[in-house]
């Protein structure tokens, strides 16, 4: 063996953080924030008025809440398909409980202890059982959104207290809403969580591989079924802002949102297959799409048109990329 | 043969669906009348050829989350072209439901076979664009039943042998599928593919290719459904089937299709849909609120996952020889 | 062509031909500027160590990679096999040491997946399918069913299907790779006949073995990789045992395993009576510090799982560990871990290496407590532990946030090692410890076993290659069929002993 360590030294990085940051996913969609934000602003007078901004965040930030729950979870090599149907059911919780005269701290507790219970079913059945998630979450999409439907039916909670109003209506400072500093708050504690700690970093190595993880001493069930609880309490966290901003329970509230959040998610550069993503590229992706959904809206574009664009938005930054390489590694074949 | 059956999942589903008939007779005896069976047959038969569909895309360890926007987006087109010319014959008006139906599963097939995106985020791309063109081509307006022609709106209806075409329509359908998964070389390249896709290479299947057809193929069938439903309902609009892919996908995890590729049989997506279909058809005589179907088909796709995961739990490579003559 | 010999002269045209082929995969040199002649009538044996090529080759000879650089002939044709259809169309069948099957279609189905023979409308005609298929599975002795789900089938089964599926195309070449190591003495027999009996139907045969005596025993010709590159070829009985291997190796063994003589401590690790239902019985020894311990025998024998539940990845259903003295409860590799138990696992790719993660990561990651404070990640202290580690480990790598998968088998082994090395285990289990690796990244892999094991460290070393188990192990136990076969010291070990246990043949009367 070579005594001869510092000729064979290997340096710790060969390219600087700057130099990765320009090549980043995250730069791609900063560029594509800052154009849909100059093109709103250019197409519509109303756009830069504070108040309609701060209307605008309404349209991202619970989705975003549970999206970056989700983004570990897609991290790790699962998903959760029940998200919006456990809004759905902790929200119905949360009407019940108000029926028969709670107040409202809680009806905040019930809707997280539902939102946690139902996470806590997903990850029983997929680590305990061994059930693929995708399955068993489109089950329990069926189920949790289900037992809504059995107990409103064609009927709806409504006369929420006032205090309740604070989570979805309140404001903190000027413009500044509770549900958005609740999802910078999050953000933040949800990229601390995925990029600066040991959990983090486990939820990477299970993603890439899930068996080396476990070889490696990792306790690869136990960190998957801690992040179908968070997915859980982050969609109870959000029943809370959603029933006190609307102000009523429906059993087809939130209808839909599970298929948004995972584009949210994949648009903020996670990978589908696991392994990959960033929180900070998942709030880029939030922020884009809520915007793309307000420009439209002032512009008085249908919702379903914009679904178009969000569509496009997701198959097109993931194929491009991938086209570029493929045009690329032709040419080089070419010359060759 | 027949003690094959018998441990088969289709047996298992079989069994299920007795009970639950029997469980039904003995509230409300007329609903295994041989009529009320054939007109649960005749409404399940949408959901039968959809699942049919699905399965063989799932065969290949894909799955098609777009089947019910490419459904509504073509039944609004045949819709639409049955308005603007009423005297176009309803055959011309299928061909064009299939054609446009397998043009939009080829975009699903080529994303995933060219581009190499994972076909849950094209087909969930794919899902929001359809649905979204239906309102750019319809501009959001319904199509109504008095604007459809007589014969757009008769074909479905129209009695063979005692039997609706609608349902002859979903027998054909099955027949085609068992002939083309037990009868051909890319059915069997469906399950080669989905159950070892490193295997099939080198056994000179193309991968892609075959994912490509089996998109192809259950884009077809959703643009003939989509014509079925819209003649069928008498009514087309932007949000016609919203949700139902979620129903066509838990028909086949009921019928014991694995999610994971390379199981699965026509029976068993078969017997899925029309478990489905007695229980939404079943919960209005027996007087319980049809809100329950939900839940209960929830319910039971958890289970039917769970029972199948089971069955299909690999045996370990054994090495001691005396457990392997204890077997 | 000039020659003497009477063979050879019989058949100069080769069925096929390989020139100047080379091959080059990111970060390694696979094959480079190799060929390879196979003649009708005969069968030419492959030989090379792991990692020599063997199996590029058979990829490269049935369409499922491109070479970069060479041509291939068949029947003095040039041409290309693109895919692996072409291979076959040009009439080329390989038995491949991979399982090529489908789980969830019948045997019948598995033969002819591809080529089905067609009846009415194109559909596939099941009774002929099925008349064909028990056709060619009685040609190979096979009683099996052609209706029988392939996942009902055991391994000996599944591969007389492989077998029956490279015979059902019509083919002028067919490939082996290690067609015997999963069969039994009697199944390898009726192998050796069907080899017979395609050399006279004038079949070109290329034979892939690491068992010199069945090479000997059916083989006409030889070629040696070495390394990706040729190292020999010729006529098997111009060649004698140690000819080849020298040619495989380049180098005698000695010069190899620079076995330290290390002074052998107390034992560490007492295993006694462990039990797994179906997996291995009654297994008990103990290991020491210092000490290399060998575990040899054939592919199956209940080695890895051995360990794996030594390591906690599967649970015993009987038996007792102790470590230095008390006994201990492993129901997990976590526990394993902090009981100072390591595993360097076989299958690389999959247990080893997390290939996406750059390789300080994957340095650092079972010992994430040890350069985190209070869970918090201290990059930092991560890449002094991961830089202290693969330089002991003389590893290469452009820098240490490359993702791992960049590296080749050998510096990836490299790194899974200082993975294991970082967390300061007692005992180090490795298993198969060179398998597919460079030469130069196997002796540095070697040499850093004996510094370990003088250092102190007690090591189980799993290997099926018979030079590795002789140069570096002061004890070798054997398994057989989930059971141990016998136990040698470093002055009982020979080649013939181990070979004899492992396989169950009693020892010449003398």
């Amino acid at each position: 063996m070579s005594n001869d360590f510092t000729a064979r030294n290997i340096p710790d990085r060969l390219t600087s953080r700057d130099q990765r940051a320009l090549k980043s996913w995250e730069t791609l969609l900063v560029i594509i924030a800052v154009m849909v934000f100059v093109i709103n602003a250019l197409s519509s007078p109303y756009f830069l008025n504070p108040w309609n901004l701060s209307d605008a965040t309404f349209n991202f930030t619970e989705k975003a809440m549970i999206a970056f729950a989700m983004a570990m979870l897609i991290v790790s090599g699962e998903i959760d398909l029940s998200v919006a149907s456990i809004v759905a059911l902790a929200s119905t919780a949360m009407g019940f409980m108000m029926q028969a005269g709670f107040d409202t701290p809680t009806l905040v507790l019930t809707g997280l202890t539902v939102g946690v219970l139902c996470g806590a079913f997903n990850g029983v059945l997929v680590t305990r059982l061994g059930l693929p998630s995708i399955v068993v979450t489109i089950g329990t999409m069926s189920l949790f959104r289900g037992i809504s439907y059995i107990v409103l039916g064609d009927t709806a909670y409504n006369g929420y207290p006032s205090s309740f109003a604070f989570f979805g209506q309140g404001y903190v400072w000027w413009v500044i809403s509770f549900e958005l500093v609740l999802f910078v708050i999050f953000a933040l504690i949800y990229a601390v969580i995925l990029h600066k700690t040991n959990f983090g970093r486990a939820v990477y190595a299970i993603g890439n591989n899930p068996i080396g993880a476990k070889f490696s001493g990792i306790r690869v069930e136990r960190v998957k079924f801690i992040l179908f609880l968070l997915t859980g309490l982050m969609s109870g966290i959000a029943a809370v802002c959603l029933t006190s901003r609307l102000g009523s329970t429906r059993p087809s509230i939130a209808f839909g949102w599970e298929l948004e959040i995972v584009t949210m998610v994949v648009l903020g550069g996670v990978n589908i297959l696991g392994g990959s993503g960033t929180i900070p590229g998942v709030v880029l992706a939030a922020l884009i799409m809520g915007m793309v959904t307000f420009g439209f809206g002032l512009l008085n574009v249908p919702g379903i048109v914009m679904s178009i664009f969000i569509g496009l938005l997701l198959i097109a930054v993931i194929a491009l990329p991938r086209l570029w390489t493929m045009a690329n590694a032709a040419r080089a074949g070419r010359k060759a | 043969m027949i003690k094959q059956f018998i441990k088969s999942r289709e047996a298992l589903l079989v069994l299920a669906i007795l009970i639950l008939l029997g469980l039904i007779s003995t509230r409300f005896s007329g609903f295994i009348a041989p009529q009320n069976m054939a007109s649960v047959f005749q409404d399940t038969s949408i959901l039968i050829m959809l699942a049919l569909g699905q399965m063989v895309v799932i065969l290949t360890r894909c799955i098609d989350l777009s089947v019910a926007s490419n459904l509504a987006l073509t039944g609004m087109v045949v819709g639409l072209i049955n308005v603007a010319a009423p005297d176009l014959p309803v055959p011309v008006l299928l061909l064009v439901a299939i054609t446009l139906g397998a043009f939009l599963g080829a975009i699903n097939g080529i994303l995933v076979w060219k581009v190499d995106i994972p076909p849950i985020v094209v087909t969930l791309g794919t899902l929001t664009i359809y649905r979204g063109i239906i309102f750019l081509v319809s501009n959001g307006a319904w199509i109504n039943a008095h604007e459809m022609s007589a014969s757009f709106k008769a074909f479905p209806r129209y009695e063979l042998l005692g039997l609706p075409v609608l349902s002859w329509m979903a027998v054909v359908t099955i027949i085609l599928f068992y002939l083309l998964v037990v009868r051909t070389p890319l059915g069997r390249a469906f399950y080669a593919v989905g159950g070892n896709p490193h295997a099939a290479v080198y056994t000179g299947i193309n991968v892609g290719f075959t994912r490509f057809m089996a998109f192809v193929i259950a884009g077809a069938i959703s643009g003939v459904c989509g014509y079925l439903w819209v003649s069928r309902y008498a009514v087309a609009y932007v949000d016609i089937a919203g949700g139902f892919e979620l129903e066509v996908v838990a028909a086949c995890v009921i019928g014991g299709i694995s999610i994971a590729g390379g199981i699965g049989t026509i029976g068993g997506a078969v017997l899925g849909a029309l478990f489905l279909g007695i229980i939404k058809n079943a919960l209005p005589v027996v007087d319980i609120s049809p809100f329950w179907q939900l839940a209960i088909s929830g319910s039971a796709i958890i289970i039917a996952v769970a029972v199948n995961a089971r069955s299909e739990r690999k045996k370990g490579r054994i090495i001691l020889k005396k457990a392997e003559h204890a077997q | 062509m000039l020659t003497s010999d009477p063979t050879a002269h019989k058949t100069t045209k080769a069925a096929l031909s390989l020139r100047g082929i080379s091959k080059e995969f990111p970060g390694v040199k696979a094959l480079s500027d190799v060929s390879l002649n196979l003649y009708p009538g005969q069968v030419t044996a492959l030989v090379g160590e792991n990692g020599a090529g063997k199996s590029t080759i058979v990829k490269i000879l049935t369409g499922i990679y491109q070479p970069n650089a060479g041509t291939i002939e068949v029947a003095g044709q040039k041409t290309e096999f693109p895919n692996a259809h072409a291979a076959s169309a040009a009439g080329v069948t390989a038995i491949h040491q991979e399982t090529v099957l489908f789980d969830d279609l019948s045997v019948a189905e598995n033969i002819f997946i591809g080529h089905a023979p067609r009846g009415l409308f194109g559909l596939i005609d099941r009774a002929k399918m099925n008349a064909n298929a028990q056709a060619i599975l009685e040609q190979v002795g096979a009683d099996i069913k052609p209706t029988a789900r392939l996942r009902d089938l055991g391994i000996a089964s599944k591969h007389m299907v492989a077998i029956s599926r490279a015979l059902s195309v019509d083919a002028q070449v067919v490939i082996m790779d290690e067609p015997t190591a999963a069969l039994s003495h009697k199944e390898i027999t009726e192998l050796y006949d069907l080899v017979e009996k395609l050399k006279a139907d004038g079949k070109a045969i290329l034979f892939i073995s690491h068992k010199f005596d069945e090479i000997f025993r059916i083989a006409d010709r030889y070629t040696v990789f070495r390394d990706g590159q040729m190292a020999g070829e010729g006529l098997i009985k111009n060649v004698s045992e140690d000819e080849l291997v020298t040619m495989m190796v380049g180098r005698s063994v000695d010069q190899i395993y620079p076995k330290k003589e290390v002074k052998i401590g107390d034992p560490i690790l007492t295993v006694s009576g462990y039990s797994h239902p179906t997996e291995f019985e009654d297994m008990s020894f103990d290991l020491r510090e210092g000490e290399i311990l060998g575990f040899y025998g054939l592919v199956g024998a209940g080695r890895s799982e051995l360990m794996q539940a030594l390591f906690g990845i599967t649970k015993p259903s009987k038996g007792a560990i102790k470590i230095a003295g008390e006994i201990a409860i492993v129901r997990s590799p976590a526990e394993a871990i902090g009981r100072g138990i390591v595993y360097v696992p076989e299958d690389r790719g999959k247990q080893g290496a997390i290939i996406g993660l750059p390789i300080f990561q994957n340095v650092t990651l079972p010992s994430l407590h040890k350069t985190s404070k209070q869970g918090f990640l201290k990059l930092a202290e991560e890449f002094k532990l991961a830089r202290e580690y693969t330089a002991r480990l003389d590893l290469r790598a452009a820098s240490l946030d490359q993702d791992i998968g960049e590296l080749s088998g050998g510096n990836q082994q490299k790194v899974v090692i200082a993975k294991w090395l970082a967390t300061q285990p007692r005992v180090i289990i490795v298993d198969e410890p060179t398998k597919g690796i460079d030469i130069g990244s196997k002796a540095a892999v070697h040499e850093f076993m004996g510094e370990l094991a003088a250092n102190g460290l007690a090591i189980i070393m799993v290997s099926s290659e018979l030079p590795e188990i002789l140069g570096m192990a002061d004890r070798t136990i054997v398994m057989r069929e989930g059971r141990k076969a016998g136990e040698f010291t470093r002055s009982e070990m020979t080649a013939e002993k181990l070979v004899r246990a492992a396989a169950g043949i009693k020892e010449k009367a003398a």
